[in-house]
């Protein structure tokens, strides 16, 4: 039996657990560099604001029916998150973190329990102790859960918790979901889907095993399907998989037109994402570079290039990565354009201790290994970024704007919550 | 959207170091101290119970002064623990956050000043006009002189 929590409107959710006054109002959050927004209240969308929706293209609503604008905070929303899922892990010991706002709790063995009870004393519970509105969905199969938790929140009458417990229950959810709101059917797949005629989730759960994994991707598709009829295929993942390739990429808060300026920014990125490579013990293999120019801006032609690099080694020391994006970055970097965008990604990742050493090598990887510890070591410490390497800059003028800050309410003591007494 | 990581909270203050010798022994004669060795005193262990529902909020103003909660004092403020009678209380009341005494009388709640200035006075909330939500319950207030 699995049940799936998740919070409503996690991020603005959040900014309203400290400003109640949020709650009146309609409210978005913005992604990164203020560009679009990701995340929105009831009444954001009841006026016709909708996710990915660019700040622009929004400012009239956002005039007319004062909406309140705010920026991504992301210390606050990773705080407030591990909070919730050290709160949902009294209450099963088996749990599988999803994403920033949502996670699976096996109730393997929960048999003499009353399943709703039990998820509306959890839904309220994390609403007391950490402020987060959440909706739980409680069903015999992932997949299934994921419907529950759908209909919950839809539902007024369901109050925010919903246990999909026979297979009538089951089946008459189905019946109210579309097909393309199932987990695991893409864009794609729901247009393949409806033209065979198959519109909602019930119609997709009858077809026969074997013509879904003709028509739905093998045997991925069968587990899907499968799932919906109630046999669970997709366990907890309760150990989180190791990452493939690691990207880190930003736009900028301003155009950079100096390479200095873009060999600083590629060099911050590197070191976040060999930060990122260290964490899992891996090593990368290819090193990719990109670089372009706002695909918006009229009265400019549009530059975008990238290119890679096998390197000899294996390596996840920052220095020497570094070393090898700023030699890309040199291969593909033209003057005369003002770039919106660069990013570096590592792909062709080995773990550490597998890495295959090069007859003619000249690094001390023993020396390296020890300073990139120490290095991490001291960021963990006294944090992020504390101790980098100068190529990354200290002044950092690109850095993303964010010009609707929220205090860091739960990790910096001189931006507290305030109360006047 | 995909967890890309979950920040610990204050796990070095929370890390309790017991030192397994008082001091390296030496071949000979022991201290006779080692036995009796404890493990340090923790600011977090005195303080925090529930780390995880723990928050902190800054006061200003001086309507609690008598409660011994000072201007510019850090509350430590527990979301877990229930909002009974006669606790301090975190609440945000018709727009604005403010800390009180809570008391409930018949039916209504009674949010109480403790000062030693008068201008101060219990505010009964009106559930029909009035916006009233708890945040959590004072166990703590810190101050550094």
């Amino acid at each position: 039996m699995f049940l799936l929590a998740d919070v409503q409107s996690m991020y603005v959710s959040v900014h309203q657990i400290f400003e109640p006054s949020l709650n009146q109002v309609p409210v978005v959050v913005l992604s990164n560099n203020d560009g679009c927004v990701v995340a929105l209240c009831a009444k954001s969308k009841s006026i016709g604001i909708r996710r990915g929706d660019p700040l622009f293209k929004i400012k009239d609503l956002v005039r007319i029916h004062t909406v309140t604008v705010l920026s991504s905070q992301y210390a606050l929303y990773a705080d407030l998150s591990a909070r919730l899922m050290r709160c949902l892990s009294t209450f099963s010991p088996d749990v599988e973190v999803y994403s920033i706002d949502e996670a699976f709790l096996g109730l393997e063995g929960f048999t003499a329990y009353d399943l709703t009870a039990y998820g509306r004393c959890i839904k309220d519970t994390v609403k007391q102790n950490t402020g987060l509105p959440i909706n739980i969905g409680i069903a015999p199969t992932k997949t299934l859960a994921k419907i529950a938790n759908r209909l919950a929140k839809k539902e007024p009458a369901n109050a925010g918790v919903l246990y999909l417990a026979t297979k009538a229950e089951q089946e008459e959810a189905l019946k109210k979901v579309a097909v393309e709101d199932v987990w695991g059917i893409g864009r794609q797949y729901a247009q393949k889907l409806q033209n065979a005629g198959i519109t909602t989730a019930y119609q997709l759960s009858c077809q026969p095993v074997e013509w879904a994994r003709k028509h739905l991707g093998g045997i991925v598709g069968m587990r899907l399907v499968q799932e919906l009829r109630g046999i669970s295929c997709i366990q907890l993942e309760l150990f989180p998989s190791i990452k493939q390739s690691i990207a880190s990429t930003k736009s900028f808060g301003k155009p950079i037109r100096d390479f200095w300026e873009l060999s600083e920014a590629v060099a911050t990125y590197t070191t976040r994402a060999a930060e990122k490579l260290r964490q899992q013990q891996s090593c990368v293999n290819v090193i990719t570079v990109f670089i372009h120019t706002s695909p918006f801006a009229d009265g400019q032609n549009y530059y975008a290039n990238s290119a890679s690099f096998t390197l000899p080694t294996a390596s996840d020391d920052t220095g020497e990565l570094i070393h090898y994006a700023n030699c890309i970055l040199r291969r593909i970097f033209q003057s005369g354009h003002s770039f919106k965008k660069a990013g570096v990604i590592f792909t062709n990742l080995v773990q550490r201790d597998r890495v295959q050493t090069n007859l003619f090598e000249t690094r001390d990887r023993v020396r390296s290994k020890k300073a990139m510890d120490a290095l991490d070591a001291i960021n963990t410490k006294l944090g992020s970024g504390k101790v980098s390497f100068a190529a990354a800059g200290i002044e950092k003028p690109w850095k993303m704007k964010a010009a609707y800050q929220s205090p860091r309410y739960t990790t910096r003591w001189d931006e507290l919550m305030t109360a006047s007494i | 959207m995909r967890v890309v990581e979950c920040y610990e909270l204050a796990k070095e203050l929370t890390c309790l170091q017991i030192p397994l010798f008082y001091h390296s022994v030496v071949a000979g004669f022991p201290s006779p101290a080692s036995d009796y060795v404890e493990k340090k005193l923790d600011i977090n262990e005195l303080i925090i119970k529930n780390p995880d529902y723990t928050f902190f909020v800054r006061v200003r103003g001086q309507s609690m002064n008598k409660a011994g909660l000072l201007d510019d004092d850090i509350l430590v403020v527990d979301k877990s623990v229930l909002p009974a009678e006669g606790r301090l209380v975190v609440v945000y009341v018709n727009g604005e956050n403010t800390v009180k005494r809570i008391h409930y009388v018949g039916d209504r709640v009674h949010l109480v000043p403790e000062s030693e200035q008068s201008e101060f006075k219990t505010l009964i909330i009106d559930p029909f006009n009035d916006t009233f939500e708890i945040f959590g319950v004072v166990i703590a207030s810190m101050r550094k002189y």
